[in-house]
C-alpha cells in the first residue's frame, strides 16, 4: 500500500503526534522519501509545498541538502509562491560554503531587474542574508541602481543590502559612498534608517570615509531634532518616543563621528544635553535612547559637565526598578570607573546596594564595580560591605570576592592590625576559595609586624580552635603558633580578650590538625614544624612532642616522614643545636613563598652543614650551660641573668657583620668609567646589593645610557630604575643604579653587563663579563 | 544582530534566522548550547547575558523564548524593543498569536521577520508598513496561484 504524501499541516500534525523519537524519525524518513520522489518527477506546481515540508523537517534537525537544487528551480519559476518558498529555502539551506549557491546569482540578477517590488524585495533579502563575496561583487551595480529607484520599499532593502555587501567586500565602499549624501535627504524612515546604518558601516571601515562624513554632523543633528520635535506620529513611535530605532542609530553614528574629534563633538554637545534631559524614560524605549545617548557622551570629546550628567544618568538607572536597566548601568559604569573615577564614586552607595541583587549576573558586576571603587578614604566601610557580601554570595563569585578583598586590603590597609584582621576574616569565611599566595602573604605580613605578634597568635589560635577545616587559615595559624607560641601562653594582651591557654591545649590542637583527614599534606607539614618549634618555646618537658615526632617518623607521606626523622634527630643527636635552629625566623624578603621555603630549607639543612653562625651560638650555649640548667627558658619578661640568654635566642639568626667588600672598577672607555660597590646586608645572607656608578671624565656628555645585567640561572636579579640616563661631561653628577641579586644556593657569582649609550656623537654598545668578583660577594 | 532563535520551553526550535555564515554543524552546536543556557535561567533574572564573545538578549513570551545574539557595541535595550516589535507584528498578523501559529505557519513567521529586519538590521520602523507589505505579498501569492490554475 502506498502511503500518500502529506500536506504540510498534516505532516506537522503527525510529527507532533509521534510518541517517541524513533516514531518521529520514521514519519520523517517516509515523508522525505516522498519528497525526493516528487522532486525527481513530481508535479512542478507542487514543488513549493514539498520544499516547505522539507524546510520544516530541516528545522527539527534532519538533513535536507537534497532540497538545495529545488530551491534554485523554484527561484527561477515565474510564480510568486514559488519564489517566496524558494528564496526562503535558499536562505535556510544554501550558504557560501556550498558550490550551488553561486547558481542563484543569475536568478537574483533577473529578479532585481524586473518590476515587481515584492520580487525585488525577496531577491534583496536573500542576497543580504547569504550573499557571498563573489555574489556581492557580481551584483553590486544592480543594487546601486536600486538605491535611487522610485520605490522606497525597494530602496530601504537595497540600502541594507549595500551594508551587507560592504561587510563582505570592503572595496565596494567606493560604489556606495557617493550616493549617501542624497539618501540623507530621505523622508521615509526605513530608507533613512538604512542610510544611517550604511554610513556607520562605511565610517567604521575606512578613516577616509570617516573624514568625509564628519561634515554631515550638523545635518544629522537637524534630522534628529526634527524627528524628536515634530509630532509624535504613532506610526513610528513606541510609548511616546519618536522612532527610537532611528534615534538610537543616529546617536550611534554621531558617536563614531565625534570620537577623537573636538569640532564634531562640540557641534553635537547641545543636542546630546537636550536628549539627556528631555527623554521620557518611563518605558524601555525611552531608556534605550537615553542609554545610547550616555554611551555617545562618554565616547566623544564632550564637555566635563556633560560627562558628569551622563554618569549621573547611569546612577539613576541603578535605582530603576527594571533590572535590565540596572544591568546596563552597572556594565557601563564599570567601563567608566577608570576614566571618570570621581564621578562614579558619587554613586558608590547605590552600587553597594546592588550587591544584594538576587540575579548573579548583576551581583557579579556590582562586585567588580565595588572593588574598583575602593580607595583610601572608604576602605574600611567598603571592605565591611564586601565581607558581608562574601558570606552569602553565590559560590562562583566567592573566589573573585575573596581575592578582590585581599587585594584591596593590601593596597589600602589603614593599619597593619586592620589588615591582619581583614585577611583573617576572609580566611575564616572563604578559606577554600583564596589564592595560593594568601598564606605566604599573611605570614609575611604578621612576621613584619612585631608589635602585633601577640595579637595575631591569639586571634589565630581562637580561630583555629573553632574550625580546623579551612586549610589556608590552618596553615597560617599553625605557623603562627609555632613561631610565637610563647606569646600565646604568657597571658595578657590588651587588644584581645584575656585568653587562658594551657600548653597541653596548644599541643592537643596541633595534634588534632596533624591527624585530621581534612588537613592537606602541606598543612600537616606546617603543624609538625610548629610542634617542633614549640619544643623550644614552651616550659614543660617535651615528651609529648617527642612522641608525636617519632610516630611520624614512619608516616606514609614521604614529606612528613622526612621532616619527622630530621626532627627526631634534632631531639637526639643534635639536641644542643635544637634551640638555635628553631629560633624565630627573620623577616623574609618579599619574594614570595619560594623565598620562605628556601629559608626554611636552609634551616633544616643545618644539622648536616658546617654553619659558621650556628657554631658561634653553640659556643655561647656551651659557655652558659654551666650556669643555667635548662637551655629552653621561658618568657622574655623575666629580668634574671638568664634573660641575656633568652635575648640571644630571640635574636634573628644573623651572620656576624662582614667586613666591607672592596669596590671594583669594571669598565673604562674614553673617559667613561663604571664602578661596582657591594653590600651584603646582615640578616639576609642570600642577598647581594650592587651599586653601579658611572662617571664621566671626558669632554663630551654620555647620553641614553642604559645598563643591563645578566646572572646565572640559579640567581634572581632585579634592576632598579637608574638615577638617570645621562652622565654629564667633565666629572659631572655620576649616574647610579642599584642591582639586587638573590643567591640562595650560595653559588659562585657571575655577572655579565651590557651597556648602550651615545658618546661623542657615536652610539656605543659594550657587552662584557665582570671578572675578579670578590669572593665575599657570594660566599 | 548575528542571529535570532525562537524555541519552546522544551528546547524545540521554532525559528532560526542566521545573519552570519556558519556551517550546519556550528549552527546546531550554538543552538544546543544557547538553548540550554537560556532555559537554565531563573524567571527573575535579567534579560541579558554574556555568552562566548556575544551579548545575548532574550525574552519569554508565553511558551516561546525569543533569543537574539548581538555584538559588543550594540544596544541591549533597543534589542528588547526589536524583539517586542516582532512579537507585536506576529500578534497582529495571526490575531492573538500563540506558539501553534508559529509552528504551523513557520514560513509566514519568516516572511514577517524578513519585512522587519534585513541583514540583521532594522529596515522598517512602522508597524503599519510591515503589515501592509506582508498583506500585499499574500495577495500577490493568491493572485498568482489563481492565474496559473
Amino acid at each position: 500500500m502506498v502511503v500518500p504524501s502529506l500536506k504540510l499541516q498534516d505532516l506537522i500534525e503527525e510529527i507532533r503526534g509521534a510518541k517517541t523519537q524513533a516514531q518521529e524519525r520514521e514519519v520523517i524518513q517516509r515523508e522525505c522519501a516522498h519528497i525526493r520522489a516528487s522532486f525527481r518527477d513530481g508535479d512542478p506546481l507542487q514543488r513549493h509545498r514539498q520544499l516547505a515540508k522539507l524546510l520544516y523537517v530541516h528545522m527539527l534537525g534532519y538533513p535536507a541538502h537534497f532540497g538545495q537544487m529545488e530551491c534554485l528551480k523554484l527561484i527561477a519559476s515565474p510564480r510568486f509562491i514559488d519564489k517566496r518558498v524558494g528564496y526562503l529555502g535558499a536562505m535556510l539551506l544554501l550558504d557560501e560554503r556550498q558550490d550551488a549557491h553561486l547558481l542563484i546569482t543569475n536568478s537574483i540578477k533577473n529578479d532585481l531587474s524586473q518590476g515587481i517590488q515584492a520580487v525585488q524585495g525577496l531577491a534583496l533579502c536573500t542576497l543580504s542574508a547569504m550573499g557571498s563575496a563573489e555574489m556581492c561583487r557580481d551584483l553590486a551595480t544592480e543594487v546601486e541602481r536600486l538605491l535611487l529607484g522610485p520605490s522606497p520599499y525597494v530602496r530601504k532593502k537595497a540600502v541594507l543590502t549595500a551594508v551587507h555587501m560592504i561587510r563582505k567586500v570592503p572595496e565596494l565602499s567606493d560604489i556606495f559612498l557617493p550616493v549617501c549624501a542624497k539618501l540623507l535627504h530621505e523622508r521615509h524612515h526605513g530608507v533613512l534608517l538604512g542610510t544611517i546604518t550604511l554610513i556607520t558601516e562605511l565610517c567604521e571601515r575606512s578613516p577616509a570615509a570617516l573624514e568625509h562624513f564628519r561634515k554631515v554632523v550638523p545635518q544629522l543633528v537637524r534630522i534628529f531634532r526634527t524627528l524628536v520635535t515634530t509630532g509624535h506620529t504613532t506610526e513610528h513611535s513606541i510609548s511616546g518616543v519618536s522612532d527610537p530605532f532611528l534615534q538610537v542609530q543616529i546617536l550611534r553614528l554621531l558617536r563614531i563621528l565625534g570620537r577623537n574629534h573636538e569640532e564634531s563633538s562640540e557641534s553635537m554637545n547641545d543636542l546630546l544635553a537636550q536628549v539627556a534631559t528631555n527623554t521620557d524614560t518611563s518605558r524601555n524605549s525611552g531608556s534605550a535612547v537615553l542609554f545610547e545617548t550616555v554611551l555617545t557622551i562618554m565616547d566623544i570629546r564632550s564637555a566635563a559637565g556633560l560627562r558628569v550628567l551622563a554618569v549621573n544618568i547611569l546612577g539613576r538607572f541603578l535605582l530603576n526598578s527594571d533590572k535590565n536597566i540596572r544591568y546596563v548601568a552597572l556594565t557601563s559604569l564599570l567601563r567608566l570607573v577608570q576614566s571618570d573615577h570621581s564621578a562614579v564614586q558619587r554613586h558608590r552607595p547605590t552600587v553597594v546596594e546592588c550587591l544584594r541583587e538576587p540575579d548573579a549576573s548583576l551581583s557579579r558586576r556590582a562586585l567588580e564595580l565595588s572593588l574598583a571603587l575602593v580607595n583610601n578614604s572608604n576602605v574600611r566601610a567598603m571592605i565591611q560591605e564586601l565581607q558581608g557580601f562574601l558570606e552569602f554570595c553565590p559560590l562562583d563569585l566567592r573566589a573573585d570576592c575573596a581575592s578582590g578583598i585581599l587585594l584591596a586590603a593590601e593596597r589600602f590597609a589603614p593599619t597593619k592590625r586592620w589588615h591582619i584582621d581583614t585577611i583573617l576574616r576572609v580566611l575564616t569565611m572563604a578559606g577554600a576559595y583564596v589564592r595560593d599566595d594568601a598564606v605566604a602573604n599573611l605570614t609575611q605580613l604578621i612576621g613584619g609586624a612585631q608589635e602585633l605578634h601577640a595579637y595575631s597568635v591569639r586571634r589565630l589560635y581562637s580561630a583555629l580552635a573553632q574550625d580546623i577545616s579551612q586549610q589556608p587559615l590552618v596553615q597560617v595559624a599553625a605557623w603562627c603558633i609555632g613561631e610565637y607560641g610563647d606569646l600565646l601562653l604568657e597571658g595578657s594582651c590588651e587588644e584581645t580578650e584575656p585568653l587562658q591557654v594551657e600548653e597541653e591545649e596548644v599541643l592537643a590542637l596541633l595534634e588534632r590538625v596533624l591527624q585530621s583527614h581534612m588537613s592537606l599534606p602541606a598543612t600537616r607539614g606546617y603543624a609538625l614544624t610548629a610542634l617542633m618549634k614549640l619544643s623550644t618555646r614552651l616550659r614543660g618537658d617535651n615528651n609529648r612532642i617527642r612522641q608525636v615526632v617519632s610516630i611520624y617518623g614512619s608516616c606514609l607521606d614521604v614529606e612528613l616522614q622526612q621532616r619527622a626523622v630530621e626532627y627526631n634527630t634534632l631531639f637526639q643527636k643534635y639536641d644542643h643545636m635544637r634551640a638555635a635552629i628553631l629560633e624565630k625566623m627573620p623577616l623574609v624578603e618579599r619574594g614570595g613563598p619560594q623565598v620562605d621555603e628556601e629559608a626554611k630549607e636552609s634551616k633544616e639543612a643545618a644539622p648536616a652543614s658546617t654553619d659558621p653562625q650556628a657554631s658561634k651560638l653553640l659556643d655561647l650555649l656551651d659557655l652558659l650551660d654551666g650556669t643555667s640548667g635548662d637551655a629552653q627558658q621561658p618568657p622574655p619578661l623575666d629580668p634574671s641573668p638568664e634573660g641575656t640568654l633568652i635575648h640571644l635566642l630571640d635574636l634573628p639568626c644573623a651572620p656576624p657583620a662582614l667586613a666591607p667588600i672592596p669596590n671594583l672598577k669594571v669598565f673604562e672607555r674614553e673617559g667613561l668609567q663604571l664602578n661596582l660597590s657591594f653590600v651584603r646586608p646582615p640578616g639576609t645572607p642570600a642577598l647581594l646589593l650592587i651599586t653601579v656608578t658611572a662617571t664621566n671624565a671626558s669632554e663630551g656628555d654620555v647620553t641614553h645610557f642604559v645598563c643591563q645585567a645578566a646572572v646565572p640561572k640559579s640567581f634572581q636579579l632585579q634592576l632598579q630604575a637608574p638615577s638617570g640616563d645621562t652622565v654629564p661631561a667633565q666629572g659631572g653628577l655620576p649616574m647610579t643604579q642599584l642591582l639586587r641579586i638573590l643567591n640562595p644556593n650560595k653559588a659562585p657569582l657571575r655577572l655579565k653587563l651590557r651597556l648602550t649609550y651615545n658618546h661623542f656623537g657615536q652610539s656605543v654598545q659594550e657587552i662584557f663579563e665582570v671578572n675578579n668578583l670578590p669572593v665575599e660577594t657570594w660566599q | 544582530m548575528q542571529f535570532m532563535l525562537l524555541f519552546s520551553r522544551q528546547g524545540k526550535l521554532r525559528l532560526q534566522k542566521w545573519y552570519v555564515p556558519l556551517s550546519d554543524k556550528e549552527k546546531k552546536k550554538i543552538t544546543r548550547e544557547l538553548v540550554q543556557t537560556v532555559l537554565a535561567r531563573k524567571p527573575k533574572m535579567c534579560s541579558f547575558l554574556e555568552w562566548r564573545d556575544l551579548k545575548i538578549v532574550y525574552k519569554r513570551y508565553a511558551s516561546l523564548y525569543f533569543c537574539c545574539a548581538i555584538e559588543d557595541q550594540d544596544n541591549e535595550l533597543i534589542t528588547l524593543e526589536i524583539i517586542h516589535r516582532y512579537v507585536e507584528l506576529l500578534d497582529k498578523y495571526f490575531g492573538s498569536v500563540c506558539e501553534l501559529d508559529i509552528i504551523f505557519n513557520f514560513e509566514k513567521a519568516y516572511f514577517i521577520l524578513d519585512e522587519f529586519l534585513l541583514g540583521g538590521e532594522v529596515q522598517e520602523t512602522s508597524k503599519k508598513n510591515v503589515l501592509k507589505a506582508i498583506e500585499q505579498a499574500d495577495l500577490l501569492q493568491e493572485k498568482m496561484l489563481k492565474v496559473v490554475h
